[in-house]
C-alpha cells in the first residue's frame, strides 16, 4: 500500500532526496566553490525530472487516502515550474558567480522550495496544501534575503517572512474553518459538504480566509503589498525565480482549491476572485507607471498578469483553467525573456535596474533592443505576439460565461499598462542621449532572451501545441 | 487581339511607371507610346472588320462570385464599343506623341526632377481605365473603369502637385464625380436588386419588366426604369461635366493641356454619353428619365455657351465648349437617337482634341501665357497651329453646305442632333436651346481665333517676339487629327443618321424599318413620300419576331436599342426646310457678329460689357454656380467638419482621452505610489482591509440561498 503511495511522489522524493545529498556533500567538501557545477547539476536533475513526468505520467494517481493527487492538471503545472526553475538557476549562475553571492545553498533551496510547489500543485487535504505551501515560502523567505550585507535584501527577506507568516496565518484560520463545517480537511469531502445545495456561511468565511491567503501568494490585490519591495530588494535571480515559478504553483493551488473543494460553489468565489481580478489588473497598470526601476516595474507587471489570469479563475470552468494555465505557461516565458535581459543589464560591472539607462540602447544593440520590444510588445498583449493570445484566451472563456463587464474591464487595464511597456520601448529606440548602458557578455543569457523573444514571434503559428496539452490538463481538475 | 488591345496600354503604364529608373525616362516614353500606336492600329482592324450583328463576349477571368452574384472580366465586342475603341485609343495615341513635345521642357519641375516618365505613365494607365470602361461586359466591371478613369483624371489634373491651385482642382473632380459616381453606384445596386443580375444581356432584357415595376425608393413609389435610368443618368452627369454636376471641369484645366485634350474633352467626359447609348434597352423604357435628360443637357448647351462666351483663358473657352457639346449629345440620346450621340461624339473627339492640342501649342509658343487678351496677330508666326485651329474652329462651327451632306465633321453631327431634338420634342425647348447655342458656339469659337490669331500683338512684347511654332512631334497629331476633323462627319454619316446604315452599323434587328413605315404614313409632315418604300412584308415578320424575343426576356440584338415606337431619327430627316437650315444661319450670325466685335470694331465688346455690366459678370462668374456651391456645401460642410474636428474630436474624444491619460491615471498612480509605503503595518493592514471586504462581500452574497 505505502509502496503505491511512494511511488505516486516519487518524483517529489527523488528531489528532495537529491537536494539533501547536494546539501550534506557540499557542506563537507568544496562548499560555495561547488555552487557552480551544483547550480548546472540541480538545474538538470529539475529537467530531468520534468521530462520524466511529462513523458511517464499517465492517468490519474491518488496517493495517502486523497491526500496527494497526480493527475494531468498536477503533471502541466509541474513540468512549467520544473522547467522555468531549471532555466532561471541556469541564468543566475553567472550573474551570482560575479556579485559573489555564489553559493552552494541557493540552488538546494531552490530545489526545496520546487518540492514545495510540487506538492501544492498536488494537494488533495488541506494539511497537504499548507506542508506544500510552507515548505516553499520557508525556502523563498531565504532567498529573498540571500544577500545579507544587503540592507535591502535582508529588508525584503524580513517583509515576506512577516508578511507571509500573516497570509499563512490566514489560511490557517480559513481551513480550520472549512474543516469546522465540513468535518473534514479531504477536499474530496469539502467539495461534498459544500455541494449540498445548502452551504454554510462558515464553509465561505473559510474559503475567503483561504482565497486571502492564496492571494497572498500570487499577489493579488489587495494582498500584493510585499512584492513590489520584495522584487527590488532581493538580487535579480531571486526575483526572477520569484515571477516565474511560485506564481505557477500558487496559480495551480489556487485553481485546485477551488475546483477540488469548492467546485459546487463556484458562483460564489466567482465574484471574489473577478474582483480581485479587476483590482490587480488596474493596480498593476496604474501603479507600474510610477516606476523608474525596472524591478519594481517588473513586480507590479506580475501583479497585472496574476489579475488576467486570474479571470480565466473567475469563469469557474473548463475553459477557464485551461485559459488560465495557457496564460501561465506564456506569463513564465516571457518572464524569463524578460529578467534574461534585467540579469544582463549593467554598467561599468555595476548591475543597474534604472529604466532610463535603456536610453538609445537600440543603437548600441539593436538585436538584443529588438528581442526585448518584442517581449515588451508580448507582455503588454500587441497581436500577434504570443501574450495576445494569452489574453484572447481568458477573455473567451470569460465571454462564454458573460461576464462581459470584466473583459472590458481587462481590455481597458491593459490599454493602459500598454503605456509603460511601450515607455521602455520608446527609451530604447527613441530616447534622450546619455550615457547608455553595457551588457554583460553571458550567451545563457542571451540565448534565454533571443529564444524567449522567437517563441513569443513563432507561437502564433499553433502555440506549439499548448493549448491542447492545457485542455487535457484542465478537463482532470474540472469536471 | 482585344485583349491586346486592353492590356497594351497598362503594360506601358507599368513600364513606364515603374521601370524608368532602369530603362531610362526616354525609353519608357517611348515604350508606352509605342504599345498605344499598337492599340490604336489594332482598334481600327477591329473597327472596320467588326462583325455588328454578334456581340462578342470575350472571358478574360472570373471577377466576383459570391452568392447569386456573378462577374466575369469579359470584353464586350460589338459596335458602341469598337467606336469608343477607335476613339480612345487614336486620340491617346496622337497624344501620347504630341506630349514629347509639350513636356519637353517644364517650369514647374527643376532640372533634377524627372516628371515626363510618370505623365506618360499616367496618360497609358488612364487610357487602360478607359478601355476597361468601354469594353465592359457588366455594370461592376464598368464601374471599376469609371473610378479608374476617375483616378487617372486626379492624377492627372493635380500633376503639377507644387500648385495649390492643381491640387485644388484635382480634389474638386474627385468629389464632384464621387456624388455623380454615388448615383451611379445607387443604380447598380438598384438594377441587381431588381434583376439580380449586372450582366448586359440579362439587365437588357428585363427592360419591359422593369417598366412595369415599382420600387419604393427615398419617400415614394417610382417606376423602376425611370428610376434606375435616372440615377444611372446622375453618374453620367458626374462624369460628363452636365449641369449641376459641371463646375469640375473648367477646373480641370490646370491639368497640363495634353491631359485636357485626352480626358477631359475627347474621351473621358463623354463616358456619360456612352453608358446612357449602352444601357438604351433600359431608356427606352424610361420615357420620363429620358425627358429629363433632354432637359438637363439642352440646359448644359446652354448654359456652358453662354458662358464660354466671355471667358478669356483660351482653355477654359474650349472647356466650357466641351461641357456644351456634351449637352448636345446628351439630347440626342434623350430623344431616342443613340447613334447620332454617338455620332456626335466620334466627331467631336477629333476636332475637340484638336482644338486643345492647338491652344497646347499656341500656350506652348507663347511660353505658357494663356489669356487671350495678351495674344493677338499669332497668325505669322504659328502658321501650322493657325491653320489646324481654322480646321478645329469650321468644324466645331458646323461649317458645310446646307441640305447637302457635305461639311465638316461638326456640321453633320451637330445639325443631326438639332435636327432630333427638332422631332423629338416636335420643335420645343431643347430645339431652341440647342440653336442658340450653336449661335454662341460660332460667336465664342471666333472670338477664340481673331483675339489670337489676327489684330495687334498685345501683353508682353518679349513673349511675343520669342513667340515659335512647336516642333514636328506636336504638329503632326494636329495634322492627322485634321483629316478626322474634315472627314469624318461625312464619311460616317450614312452610318449613323440613317435608318438603314445605323441598323446595319449597330447591328440590330430589321424591326425599325417597318415600324418606320407606320409612324410615317400617321405623320403630319408630307415631304416624305419616299420613305415607306423601305417597308416590306420581310421587315413586318422580323418585327413580330423581336417584340416576342423581348417577351420571352432576352435581350435585344444590336449594340444599341430603339424601341419599335421610336421613330426619331425619321422624324428627323423630315424636318422642314428651315429647321435643317437653322443651325447653320445660327453659325453665320454667330460668326459676323464675332467678326463685328474683334476685327472691324475690337471697341465695341468693352463698351458692350460696361453697359451691361450685370449681365457680364454673371456670364464671367459663371452663373454664380461656384460661389453658390461655396455657399451651400463647401461653407457648411468645412464649419461642420471644424466642429467636428476641434469640438469632437479636440475636445470631447483627444480632451477625455487626455484628460484620463495624463489627470486621472496619473493621479491614481500618485496614490499607488503613497499607498506602497514601505511600512510592514501599512501592507498588513491593506490584507486586513481585504480579508474584511472579501468576508462582508461573501457573506452578503454567499449566504442568500
Amino acid at each position: 500500500m505505502i509502496q503505491a503511495d511512494l511511488n505516486v511522489i516519487l518524483p517529489e522524493i527523488v528531489i528532495s532526496v537529491y537536494a539533501m545529498l547536494a546539501l550534506l556533500g557540499a557542506v563537507y567538501t568544496g562548499k560555495d566553490r561547488l555552487s557552480g557545477a551544483l547550480t548546472w547539476l540541480t538545474a538538470a536533475v529539475m529537467a530531468l525530472v520534468a521530462m520524466w513526468i511529462a513523458l511517464s505520467g499517465q492517468g490519474t494517481n491518488v496517493a495517502f487516502g486523497g491526500m496527494f493527487h497526480d493527475d494531468g492538471f498536477a503533471r502541466f503545472a509541474k513540468v512549467t515550474i520544473l522547467l522555468s526553475g531549471a532555466v532561471v538557476l541556469v541564468m543566475s549562475q553567472d550573474y551570482m558567480a560575479r556579485r559573489g553571492l555564489a553559493r552552494f545553498e541557493y540552488p538546494v533551496l531552490v530545489a526545496l522550495a520546487t518540492v514545495g510547489m510540487m506538492v501544492m500543485v498536488s494537494a488533495g487535504d488541506l494539511i497537504a496544501l499548507y506542508m506544500g505551501l510552507e515548505l516553499q515560502s520557508l525556502a523563498l523567505y531565504v532567498i529573498a534575503a540571500f544577500r545579507r550585507d544587503s540592507v535591502k535584501s535582508t529588508e525584503a527577506g524580513l517583509k515576506y517572512f512577516v508578511l507571509g507568516a500573516l497570509s499563512s496565518g490566514l489560511l490557517l484560520y480559513g481551513a480550520s474553518l472549512v474543516y469546522g463545517f465540513a468535518g473534514t480537511t479531504l477536499f474530496s469531502g469539502i467539495i461534498a459538504a459544500a455541494g449540498e445545495g445548502y452551504t454554510p456561511v462558515g464553509l465561505l468565511f473559510g474559503l475567503s480566509f483561504m482565497v486571502a491567503g492564496l492571494a497572498f501568494k500570487i499577489s493579488a490585490v489587495p494582498f500584493h503589498m510585499w512584492t513590489p519591495d520584495v522584487y527590488e530588494g532581493a538580487p535579480t535571480p531571486v526575483t526572477a525565480f520569484f515571477a516565474t515559478a511560485p506564481k505557477v504553483a500558487a496559480m495551480g493551488l489556487f485553481a485546485r482549491v477551488l475546483h477540488d473543494a469548492f467546485g459546487g460553489v463556484s458562483h460564489d468565489w466567482g465574484q471574489i476572485i473577478a474582483m480581485l481580478s479587476v483590482l490587480s489588473m488596474f493596480l498593476g497598470a496604474v501603479a507600474a507607471i510610477g516606476q523608474t526601476n525596472i524591478k519594481r516595474l517588473m513586480a507590479f507587471s506580475s501583479i497585472a498578469h496574476m489579475g488576467y489570469a486570474m479571470i480565466g479563475l473567475a469563469a469557474g470552468t473548463a475553459l477557464g483553467v485551461q485559459a488560465m494555465l495557457t496564460y501561465m505557461a506564456i506569463y513564465v516565458t516571457m518572464n524569463i525573456g524578460t529578467f534574461a535581459f534585467i540579469l544582463a543589464m549593467e554598467k561599468d560591472g555595476q548591475p543597474v535596474t534604472d529604466i532610463s539607462a535603456l536610453n538609445l540602447y537600440a543603437k548600441r544593440e539593436p538585436a538584443r533592443a529588438l528581442a526585448l520590444l518584442v517581449l515588451l510588445f508580448s507582455l503588454a498583449g500587441v497581436p500577434p505576439m504570443l501574450g495576445f493570445f494569452a489574453k484572447l484566451g481568458v477573455w473567451q472563456a470569460a465571454l462564454a460565461v458573460d461576464m462581459v463587464w470584466l473583459v472590458v474591464a481587462s481590455a481597458v487595464a491593459s490599454a493602459i499598462g500598454a503605456f509603460y511597456y511601450l515607455r521602455i520601448v520608446f527609451f530604447m529606440y527613441f530616447g534622450a542621449e546619455g550615457e547608455t548602458l553595457q551588457t554583460a557578455r553571458a550567451p545563457v543569457l542571451w540565448v534565454c532572451l533571443m529564444g524567449s523573444a522567437l517563441v513569443m514571434v513563432v507561437g502564433v503559428v499553433n502555440m506549439f501545441g499548448l493549448e491542447s496539452v492545457a485542455a487535457a490538463a484542465a478537463a482532470t481538475l474540472v469536471n | 487581339m482585344a485583349q491586346i488591345i486592353l492590356f497594351a496600354p497598362l503594360i506601358g503604364a507599368l513600364i513606364a511607371g515603374f521601370g524608368w529608373r532602369m530603362i531610362g525616362e526616354t525609353a519608357a516614353q517611348w515604350v508606352a507610346t509605342g504599345l498605344l500606336f499598337l492599340s490604336c492600329l489594332l482598334s481600327w482592324v477591329v473597327f472596320v472588320t467588326l462583325d455588328a450583328s454578334v456581340v462578342q463576349q470575350i472571358h478574360i477571368l472570373d471577377f466576383i462570385r459570391s452568392g447569386t452574384l456573378d462577374t466575369a472580366w469579359a470584353i464586350r465586342l460589338d459596335r458602341l464599343t469598337a467606336i469608343m475603341l477607335i476613339v480612345v485609343t487614336s486620340v491617346s495615341a496622337l497624344v501620347h506623341l504630341y506630349s514629347f513635345g509639350y513636356m519637353a521642357h517644364d517650369d514647374n519641375w527643376d532640372h533634377h526632377e524627372h516628371y515626363k516618365a510618370r505623365f506618360f505613365a499616367y496618360l497609358s494607365f488612364f487610357t487602360f481605365a478607359m478601355l476597361m470602361l468601354v469594353t465592359s461586359d457588366n455594370l461592376v466591371q464598368m464601374f471599376f473603369g469609371w473610378e479608374g478613369v476617375g483616378v487617372a483624371s486626379y492624377l492627372l489634373i493635380g500633376f503639377y502637385y507644387k500648385k495649390p491651385s492643381a491640387n485644388a482642382a484635382a480634389i474638386k473632380a474627385f468629389v464632384v464625380n464621387r456624388v455623380g459616381d454615388f448615383g451611379f453606384a445607387l443604380g447598380i445596386f438598384g438594377l441587381f436588386y431588381l434583376t439580380d443580375a449586372i450582366d448586359f444581356d440579362t439587365v437588357f432584357a428585363a427592360g419591359p419588366q422593369l417598366a412595369d415595376t415599382q420600387l419604393a425608393f427615398l419617400w415614394g413609389e417610382w417606376n423602376a426604369a425611370n428610376l434606375l435610368a435616372v440615377l444611372l443618368f446622375i453618374g453620367a452627369m458626374g462624369k460628363s461635366a452636365q449641369l449641376i454636376l459641371h463646375t469640375w471641369l473648367p477646373d480641370a484645366m490646370e491639368g497640363p493641356t495634353p491631359v485636357s485634350a485626352l480626358i477631359h474633352a475627347a474621351t473621358m467626359v463623354t463616358a456619360g454619353v456612352f453608358l446612357v447609348c449602352r444601357m438604351s434597352p433600359l431608356y427606352e423604357y424610361a420615357p420620363e428619365a429620358k425627358t429629363f435628360i433632354v432637359y438637363l443637357g439642352a440646359t448644359t448647351a446652354f448654359f456652358a455657351a453662354t458662358v464660354g462666351l466671355v471667358q478669356n483663358d483660351i482653355k477654359r473657352v474650349i472647356a466650357y465648349s466641351t461641357c456644351s457639346q456634351l449637352g448636345y449629345m446628351f439630347v440626342a440620346a434623350g430623344v431616342g437617337v443613340y447613334s447620332v450621340a454617338m455620332f456626335h461624339l466620334l466627331t467631336h473627339a477629333f476636332f475637340k482634341a484638336m482644338l486643345f492640342l492647338g491652344a497646347g501649342s499656341v500656350i506652348h509658343g507663347m511660353h505658357h501665357e494663356q489669356d487671350m487678351r495678351n495674344y493677338g496677330g499669332l497668325r505669322k508666326k504659328l502658321p501650322y497651329t493657325y491653320w489646324a485651329m481654322m480646321i478645329g474652329t469650321l468644324a466645331i462651327t458646323g461649317v458645310g453646305i446646307p441640305l447637302t451632306y457635305i461639311g465638316f465633321a461638326g456640321f453633320l453631327s451637330k445639325d443631326a442632333i438639332i435636327e432630333s431634338a427638332w422631332a423629338g420634342t416636335q420643335g420645343g425647348y431643347a430645339f431652341w436651346m440647342l440653336v442658340i447655342a450653336a449661335l454662341f458656339t460660332s460667336f465664342y469659337s471666333w472670338r477664340l481665333m481673331f483675339l489670337t490669331f489676327f489684330g495687334t500683338p498685345r501683353g508682353d512684347k518679349h513673349t511675343h517676339e520669342h513667340a515659335h511654332e512647336s516642333p514636328t512631334v506636336m504638329l503632326v497629331p494636329l495634322g492627322v487629327l485634321a483629316i478626322g476633323a474634315v472627314f469624318a462627319g461625312m464619311v460616317w454619316k450614312k452610318d449613323f443618321f440613317d435608318h438603314e446604315g445605323v441598323t446595319k452599323f449597330f447591328g440590330m434587328a430589321q424591326h425599325h424599318a417597318s415600324e418606320t413605315a407606320h409612324g410615317t404614313t400617321e405623320g403630319s409632315d408630307a415631304s416624305h413620300g419616299g420613305t415607306t418604300k423601305h417597308a416590306d412584308t420581310g421587315t413586318a415578320a422580323a418585327t413580330g419576331h423581336e417584340a416576342a424575343a423581348m417577351a420571352h426576356g432576352q435581350a435585344p440584338q444590336g449594340a444599341i436599342y430603339m424601341a419599335p415606337g421610336n421613330t426619331v431619327m425619321e422624324d428627323a430627316h423630315h424636318a422642314p426646310k428651315w429647321v435643317k437650315v437653322s443651325p447653320f444661319i445660327a453659325m453665320l450670325i454667330g460668326f459676323f457678329v464675332a467678326l463685328w466685335f474683334y476685327i472691324i470694331n475690337p471697341e465695341m465688346p468693352k463698351r458692350l460689357a460696361e453697359t451691361q455690366r450685370p449681365l457680364y459678370l454673371f456670364l464671367l462668374n459663371k452663373w454664380y454656380f461656384d460661389e453658390i456651391y461655396d455657399f451651400l456645401f463647401v461653407q457648411p460642410a468645412k464649419k461642420l467638419g471644424t466642429f467636428f474636428w476641434k469640438r469632437g474630436d479636440g475636445a470631447v474624444i483627444d480632451g477625455s482621452i487626455n484628460g484620463v491619460a495624463m489627470g486621472i491615471i496619473p493621479f491614481f498612480t500618485r496614490l499607488a505610489g503613497r499607498a506602497q509605503s514601505g511600512y510592514i503595518f501599512t501592507y498588513a493592514f491593506w490584507m486586513v482591509i481585504g480579508i474584511a471586504v472579501l468576508v462582508t462581500w461573501m457573506s452578503l452574497t454567499g449566504g442568500a440561498h
